[in-house]
């Protein structure tokens, strides 16, 4: 067994950026996400990494991108407000394929709201830029232990689908405190670079099932980024008449994730072969779930137990699979319904209900209390 | 083969800028300028933000990229600061700069880290259709401005040295030697440098404030309302609120930042052996 520490999800994250290579990070001052930008700025340069304070979150997120560029594994930590403003440059950064990541430690909204617990930002990891013809990839993380593992999966998903990943934590995720163990060997992934001479090389072209490789700032490839509707080549595309090839590089950005999909779900399923009620979270919520199914098999209730760590993209497809044998399907999250309408969506034809709460999470009796009512 | 070939994408011309147009002259000089620096042109990064401007950098050989509206510099910031021995150019126009970038642009001042900013000045919105900016002088008539501009532009060479910039210039089309030299003098300068140049656009600027749509007559207006900053208490006061100032305001020095982040790790390592 690797080391054993004690300490808050805030702080695992940092530790579990560092293990996967980051060593940039760009932040702005926000509760509940400030522990991550504190601890940052003390161990970058420790690690002999870059940490600036930028003047808010919009230059935070466009930093880290151009930090990207330049070859450094790089990310940023926001909440609510910040999350917002950050929407323009992680839209940016799916259109250039750019790898960063985004930890979103979710606080309860709308608007400033407060810095109470909340799932609320589930849709807006996946929408919130304009222009949705986009696909990414969000992580939601239950404990101390994957605040640290999932930091260092969503640089490594990043890296390797050069997608802006987020891990969306909570603020009941970020400042819990419990055991983390650090294991002696990480797998870590790297982005490509490429190999062809710099005339043949075409920064936007690769497999549908692919990202291309990536050439840093500075090595003589001299490459272009832009967010416009661009070529292979990276250029934008200025009529589409003369450019009939322009959706290539728009329809590759969405394939290279959903062609993926099986390698980019992950789920944790307990007591599902034979449950008759199965129980659908993700994060904080997982935790009372979790319990609760066990106190309702000690009762002699069939019920299952399917956390969702990757909420995007959905996997419906194995939903549907995992979910066969249910009568009664429970989505338990802290918003007015966010991945409920989606476990609808994979289940057509099956019972599926909220047990939605607005703020803080839930706990194992609420869940438990719910599984009777429906037994 | 065009003569500028090693330092502009030849292949992308023709270009889309309106005939006349100043950012031709603007992404010139400063390619001249790197040019005869003789920097190693794989170590150089232009970026730029949204607007006019923002589109030349497509047509620069160099590492570059367009980037949001206002944002170049934050991204220069990250770059600059992720690999400090790139030489790192920011084009940008007024409203692109100084309106929706405005924040970025001060503070990347008062940090002082080493960019070079050029910041092209039509004064006004002109990809978007000639809209008011926070440079339009007061009282014109732009496509938001029916009755005239009731708020007084910025003066950003004033904006800039007050945020703590070490280099600060501005000229106007009608200046392109001294432009060059001053976008030379901020590349080498070790600090946030900030050249602004005023120049023509006849689509905009030209047809709805000077009234004529001739480039050769709005660079003419340009070489008759601008005044040395040397010249300036020869004239009235009165009228030199309605003069271009030129020249350099500031040439100073003060520790710059990637140099200070340098110096930190070096002192750190030792404490921690």
């Amino acid at each position: 067994m690797g080391k054993v520490l004690f300490m808050s999800g805030n702080d695992a994250c940092v530790e579990g950026a560092i293990a996967a290579g980051c060593r940039f990070f760009a932040g702005y001052p926000i509760t509940p996400a400030n522990e991550i930008t504190e601890r940052m700025s003390r161990r970058m340069f420790e690690v002999n990494g870059v940490f600036i304070q930028m003047e808010d979150e919009i230059a935070s997120i466009c930093a880290v991108i151009g930090a990207s560029w330049a070859g450094l594994k790089a990310m940023t930590a926001t909440s609510g407000p910040g999350f917002s403003l950050m929407q323009e440059g992680i839209g940016y950064a799916i259109a250039t394929e750019t790898p960063c990541v985004i930890v979103n430690v979710q606080r309860i909204g709308p608007s400033t709201g407060s810095i109470f617990s909340q799932q609320g930002d589930v849709m807006q990891a996946r929408w919130g830029s304009h222009g949705g013809c986009y696909e990414n990839i969000v992580l939601s993380p239950y404990s101390i232990q994957e605040m640290f593992s999932l930091t260092i999966e969503s640089f490594n998903l990043s890296e390797e689908f050069r997608v802006p990943v987020i891990l969306l934590s909570e603020a009941a995720i970020g400042h819990l405190r419990e055991r983390l163990v650090i294991p002696e060997k990480i797998n870590i992934v790297n982005r490509r670079r490429p190999t062809v001479s710099i005339k043949d090389f075409k920064p936007f072209k690769a497999l549908e099932n692919e990202a291309p490789p990536m050439a840093f700032f500075g090595d003589g490839y001299r490459v272009y980024y832009t967010g416009h509707l661009h070529t292979v080549e990276g250029f934008p595309v200025l009529s589409l008449e003369k450019y009939p090839l322009a959706e290539e590089v728009l329809k590759r950005i969405s394939s290279k994730i959903r062609l993926n999909i099986h390698r980019i779900t992950m789920l944790d399923a307990r007591y599902i072969n034979d449950a008759k009620i199965i129980i659908v979270s993700y994060g904080s919520s997982a935790r009372a779930a979790l319990r609760a199914v066990n106190e309702a098999r000690k009762n002699g209730i069939k019920a299952g137990y399917l956390r969702l760590i990757t909420l995007w993209p959905f996997n419906y497809q194995k939903i549907r699979e995992l979910c066969s044998y249910a009568d009664v399907v429970i989505v338990a999250e802290v918003n007015n319904g966010q991945i409920l309408y989606e476990v609808q969506r994979a289940l057509p034809s099956k019972n599926v209900i909220p047990l939605l709460k607005l703020a803080d999470t839930h706990t194992p009796m609420e869940v438990l209390a719910k599984i009777r009512e429906v037994v | 083969m065009h003569l500028l070939s090693n330092i502009i994408r030849t292949e992308r011309l023709p270009h889309e800028f309106c005939p006349g147009c100043a950012i031709g002259q603007v992404y010139h000089y400063a390619a001249k300028a790197v040019e005869e620096l003789g920097i190693n042109m794989d170590k150089v990064v232009f970026l730029s933000g949204i607007g006019c401007n923002s589109r030349g950098v497509g047509y620069v050989r160099f590492d570059s990229a367009t980037t949001l509206h206002g944002r170049a510099i934050a991204f220069a910031t990250g770059v600059k600061l992720a690999n400090p021995n790139l030489t790192v150019i920011v084009v940008t126009g007024d409203g692109d700069g100084a309106g929706i970038g405005g924040n970025h642009l001060i503070h990347a001042a008062r940090r002082n880290i080493d960019l070079t900013v050029i910041l092209y000045n039509n004064r006004v919105y002109a990809s978007t259709g000639g809209q008011l900016a926070p440079t339009t002088p007061y009282g014109m008539y732009t496509s938001t401005t029916p009755y005239g501009s009731l708020e007084e532009p910025f003066d950003l060479c004033s904006l800039v040295a007050a945020a703590g910039a070490v280099y600060v210039a501005r000229w106007t089309t009608a200046h392109p030697y001294k432009a060059i030299n001053s976008i030379k003098k901020g590349v080498l300068k070790k600090g946030f440098s900030f050249i602004e140049i005023i120049g023509q656009c006849p689509t905009y600027f030209g047809r709805y404030i000077l009234k004529t749509t001739d480039p050769v007559k709005c660079l003419k207006w340009l070489i008759e309302n601008s005044i040395m900053k040397e010249s300036t208490s020869k004239i009235p006061a009165e009228e030199l609120s309605n003069k271009i100032v030129v020249g350099e305001f500031v040439d100073k020095d003060r520790p710059e930042l990637t140099e200070q982040y340098r110096i930190l790790r070096e002192k750190l390592k030792l404490q921690l052996v």
